[in-house]
């Protein structure tokens, strides 16, 4: 197979404007005979499944929430990055793709990067005209905060909650599309499978959550907005629905897999608090400004922090960092927390914790300076771990947060399959091996307000599709299979909750294919996978019918799908012989101890061919060039 | 410590449902609200009896998919909090504990604690927008809003739509909900040229939902897990007023 980028070339200034010119056009008149599917509400899905109905197209939207408002984008807490240069502080489109392609460790494709820089003028501009309150100045211009370590202030926020304004502005407009009729919405309804025919996606089986019917919608062309994959790893900071069904069965349909083992891990969450845990949840990144991390210097001390003197609290990240010291990039501080807590330093009941400690901060500045700062994030750490983080050090702890990888598209974001695209998350296409913070929201909204409604009119143009309804045999054997899927997991009626496999399956990624990997875990995890598979549809209970609103069959086969795509992951990361951003092989390190790109076995973009469950899939690979940011180590010494 | 609960148990819309008693043994005083019904519901499974069914998904307080009334009170006793934000170090050993789904018409119960609250989203679809298709707006600058007004509509837009303002309500009135977004898009110059027709619209489609009407008791204000204010109401009633006297 050729994978073929269709990225443009020529200056990159201008490589997206030349690229829309030579795509082909829907006239308006025409667009209400075609019928798109978007499967998935958050930023991705619901911008783009709002502007298609605006263009003129009919639209098909699923979630499997109640309502299109829930999705896992509302979490999102710091902020939404633009190069609108506001403050006259040196940034630019430029500066933001060059921050981009290097914070994303030379694994992104430039010309992507470069279109999402430039879009993200627009969607400021946009989110502002449809009311998201965005933080102002006193003189009514917007406000804008450095985050994540950038150098320029380049972050636009609606307080703690960026991702539930950007998102409750897409629903309205998804609503608004809803109530003209130009949308027809179906909550609680999931996908489960992809129908193609003659090569080309044109439809989805779902179940509706409520009655159990399956049910086939055929239509022009297949949008999947249905985020990442982080609960492979059962805990992390995504929402407990988030799952990867959609893409996974889209791969199994011969969608390309890219990038698997690109996980991104987030350093500063709630530590697990017992066996019972379900979720972790995120502070911001923010607290690292003025909280210092540490650690006891003797292994196994037990006293509670007050009681360690200073001359016995080792503060690694300053220690071993001391230029970038509490600020180095996430990976970096994850990694660093997990080697201390791995020595037996760490802290808590658990031993699975770092201190994040305000002591100095609160000395310097003053009480009141820190609770305007941080009030919130505080009293959301004193609701959840019941100790008053004025008075006692946070203990933290590094957790899955976000998934680079994602199924393959190309420029104009459709995957190999041709009609089927995917935007957002769930796509590979921008942040490389490591995203920035306050990313994910603006590659989202590009994806689904700007580029897919421009990408998706050629091929709508340029394609003459048959007719074809839920009859077609192929609509009826992926129908077939869904309940086929279905009945298995309710007869098989065997002793074991979902959520147990799910727990163990995520101890076992987590332990061996999670901050730091080595070929030696990668192959003990490629051992364990299949025969917890095999466990799983040996003897796993779902109790109930399939006639009926059923969480525990929900769950089961999203988690029969981690199952199999856990194994990908660490196929991927077992291939991939290098460390580079959220990848991290202990066998591929600088003298210091930091992550060793091999650029020239690696600039690529691996991408993965379905062939058959347990059998070896297909690697294609799609070199990676860079014409303008050179690829450099990064150091934070 | 040990709690026991007594849980809506009901099957789907159509059949009645009933109290049941369970006792959940080990409870841990760090666990979540919904962490301890996932351990009732392991232990359920572990006994082949179904689990019971409750709505949740991001477990941060934020999405506003959870929520049943605890004892009486929706989101339980703690002020400010969702349920999964909610944790078992509020509660004593030995407490009893009545979990119950929303109670209102126009959320009818779906199974167990879940609830149908589509009317929500058909509100919202009625006029809680401003009507800016993609790829009209002007420079995000080009639009100045005075913080205090930015401030105010963010205490508005906080609502996270999961209807515990309807639950606690006597009189089940949705005025909470659409008061915060038309308080939301009411104080912003964007929101203006759509703001008596936005009014007008949303409860109109709230009254044809048998939402009730709001006679100023405050129960939704107490319960709220985002803290709106009353004065969001006050706010609706102005412009619906002044809608309807505009013609």
């Amino acid at each position: 197979m050729q994978l073929d980028s269709k990225c443009p070339t020529g200056p990159i200034e201008t490589r997206w404007d030349r690229h829309c010119f030579g795509l082909k056009l829907v006239n308006p008149a025409n667009k209400r005979k075609h019928t798109i599917l978007v499967v998935g509400t958050g930023l991705a899905g619901g911008s783009a499944a709002a502007t298609l109905a605006e263009l003129g197209y009919n639209v098909k939207c699923f979630c499997f929430q109640d309502s299109p408002r829930r999705a896992h984008s509302i979490a999102a807490q710091g902020g939404i990055n633009a190069a609108k240069n506001y403050r006259n502080d040196g940034d630019s489109v430029y500066r933001l793709f060059y921050d981009t392609v290097k914070g994303g460790d030379f694994r992104a494709r430039e010309s992507n990067v470069y279109r999402l820089a430039q879009i993200s003028l627009n969607i400021i501009d946009q989110c502002v005209a449809q009311g998201v309150p965005f933080a102002r100045e006193y003189s009514g211009y917007l406000d804008t905060r450095s985050f994540g370590g950038a150098q320029v202030a380049r972050t636009f926020y609606a307080r703690g909650q960026t991702g539930q304004q950007l998102l409750l502005g897409a629903y309205q407009a998804l609503e608004r599309q809803i109530g003209a009729g130009q949308v027809a919405m179906y909550p609680r309804t999931e996908m489960l499978d992809l129908i193609v025919i003659d090569g080309r996606a044109r439809g989805i089986v779902t179940r509706n959550l409520i009655s159990g019917k399956i049910e086939s919608h055929l239509a022009d062309a297949v949008v999947l907005g249905t985020g990442g994959y982080g609960n492979v790893y059962y805990l992390s900071t995504n929402a407990k629905g988030s799952n990867a069904t959609a893409i996974w069965r889209a791969y199994k349909r011969g969608a390309l897999f890219a990038n698997p083992c690109f996980t991104q891990i987030h350093p500063t969450c709630i530590p697990v608090s017992g066996d019972y845990q379900s979720k972790l949840t995120l502070m911001s990144e923010s607290l690292r400004n003025d909280g210092r991390v540490w650690v006891p210097v003797q292994k196994g001390d037990v006293r509670p922090p007050s009681k360690i003197p200073e001359e016995e609290r080792d503060y690694f990240l300053e220690r071993r960092y001391p230029s970038f010291g509490n600020l180095v990039p996430r990976d970096v501080a994850s990694r660093n927390a997990k080697m201390v807590c791995d020595e037996g330093r760490g802290v808590g009941e658990t031993g699975l914790a770092v201190y994040l400690d305000f002591r100095d901060a609160i000395q310097r500045l003053g009480k009141s300076v820190i609770q305007e700062r941080y009030g919130n994030l505080f009293d959301m750490y004193e609701r959840i771990a019941g100790e008053d983080p004025y008075e006692t050090p946070m203990r933290i702890f590094p957790a899955i947060h976000y998934t680079m990888g994602g199924l393959w598209v190309d420029y104009n974001l459709m995957t190999n399959i041709p009609g089927l695209y995917t935007i957002g998350e769930a796509n590979f296409s921008d942040h490389g091996a490591n995203r920035l913070g306050a990313s994910a929201l603006m590659q989202g909204l590009a994806d689904g307000y700007f580029v897919l409604p421009n990408t998706i009119n050629d091929y709508i143009a340029a394609t003459k599709l048959e007719k074809a309804d839920a009859s077609h045999p192929a609509a009826r054997e992926a129908e077939g299979q869904v309940e086929a899927i279905a009945h298995k997991l309710l007869e098989t009626k065997g002793t074991r909750s979902v959520d147990s496999f799910h727990r163990e399956l995520g101890k076992l990624m987590w332990e061996y294919c999670g901050m730091s990997r080595t070929a030696e875990s990668l192959k003990h995890a490629l051992g364990r996978i299949p025969e917890l598979r095999e466990q799983f549809w040996r003897d796993v209970r779902v109790l109930g019918t399939g006639e009926e609103l059923n969480q525990s069959l929900e769950k089961a086969g999203r988690v029969a799908d981690f199952l199999e795509l856990a194994e990908l992951i660490c196929l991927d990361a077992l291939e991939r012989n290098e460390s580079c951003g959220g990848h991290f092989r202990e066998e591929y390190q600088t003298a210091e101890g930091e992550a060793a790109r091999d650029d020239d076995r690696y600039s690529y973009v691996a991408a993965w061919e379905f062939r058959g469950v347990g059998n070896q899939p297909e690697l294609h690979k799609e070199p990676l060039t860079f014409e303008y940011v050179h690829p450099a180590q990064r150091s934070y010494k | 410590m040990r709690i026991v609960l007594h849980i809506w148990r009901q099957r789907n819309a159509a059949e009645k449902g009933r109290m049941v008693r369970y006792e959940v043994p080990n409870v841990n005083e760090h666990m979540s609200f919904l962490e301890m019904l996932d351990v009732l519901n392991e232990d359920l499974i572990a006994k082949s009896e179904e689990p019971v069914a409750f709505d949740h998904d991001c477990r941060e307080g934020i999405c506003g998919m959870c929520g049943a009334m605890v004892n009486g009170v929706a989101h339980g006793p703690l002020p400010g909090t969702t349920l999964c934000q909610l944790h078992m170090r509020y509660f004593k050993d030995g407490d009893e504990l009545y979990i119950e789904p929303w109670r209102a018409k126009a959320f009818p119960v779906v199974k167990d604690l879940v609830v149908n609250r589509a009317a929500f989203d058909r509100i919202i679809a009625a006029g809680g927008f401003i009507s800016a298709s993609t790829g009209s707006a002007p420079d995000g600058n080009a639009i100045l809003v005075p913080k205090d007004n930015a401030d105010r509509s963010m205490d508005a837009a906080a609502c996270i739509g999961c209807g515990a303002c309807v639950a606690m309500c006597p009189n089940a009135s949705a005025s909470l909900f659409l008061g915060a977004k038309i308080s939301h898009l009411g104080l912003l110059p964007q929101g203006q040229p759509e703001r008596h027709q936005r009014a007008r619209a949303m409860v109109a489609q709230a009254n044809a939902e048998l939402f009730g009407s709001c006679t100023n008791i405050g129960e939704c204000e107490a319960v709220c897990p985002k803290e709106i204010k009353l004065e969001v109401i006050a706010r609706m009633n102005r412009d619906f007023l002044a809608a309807n006297l505009s013609g």
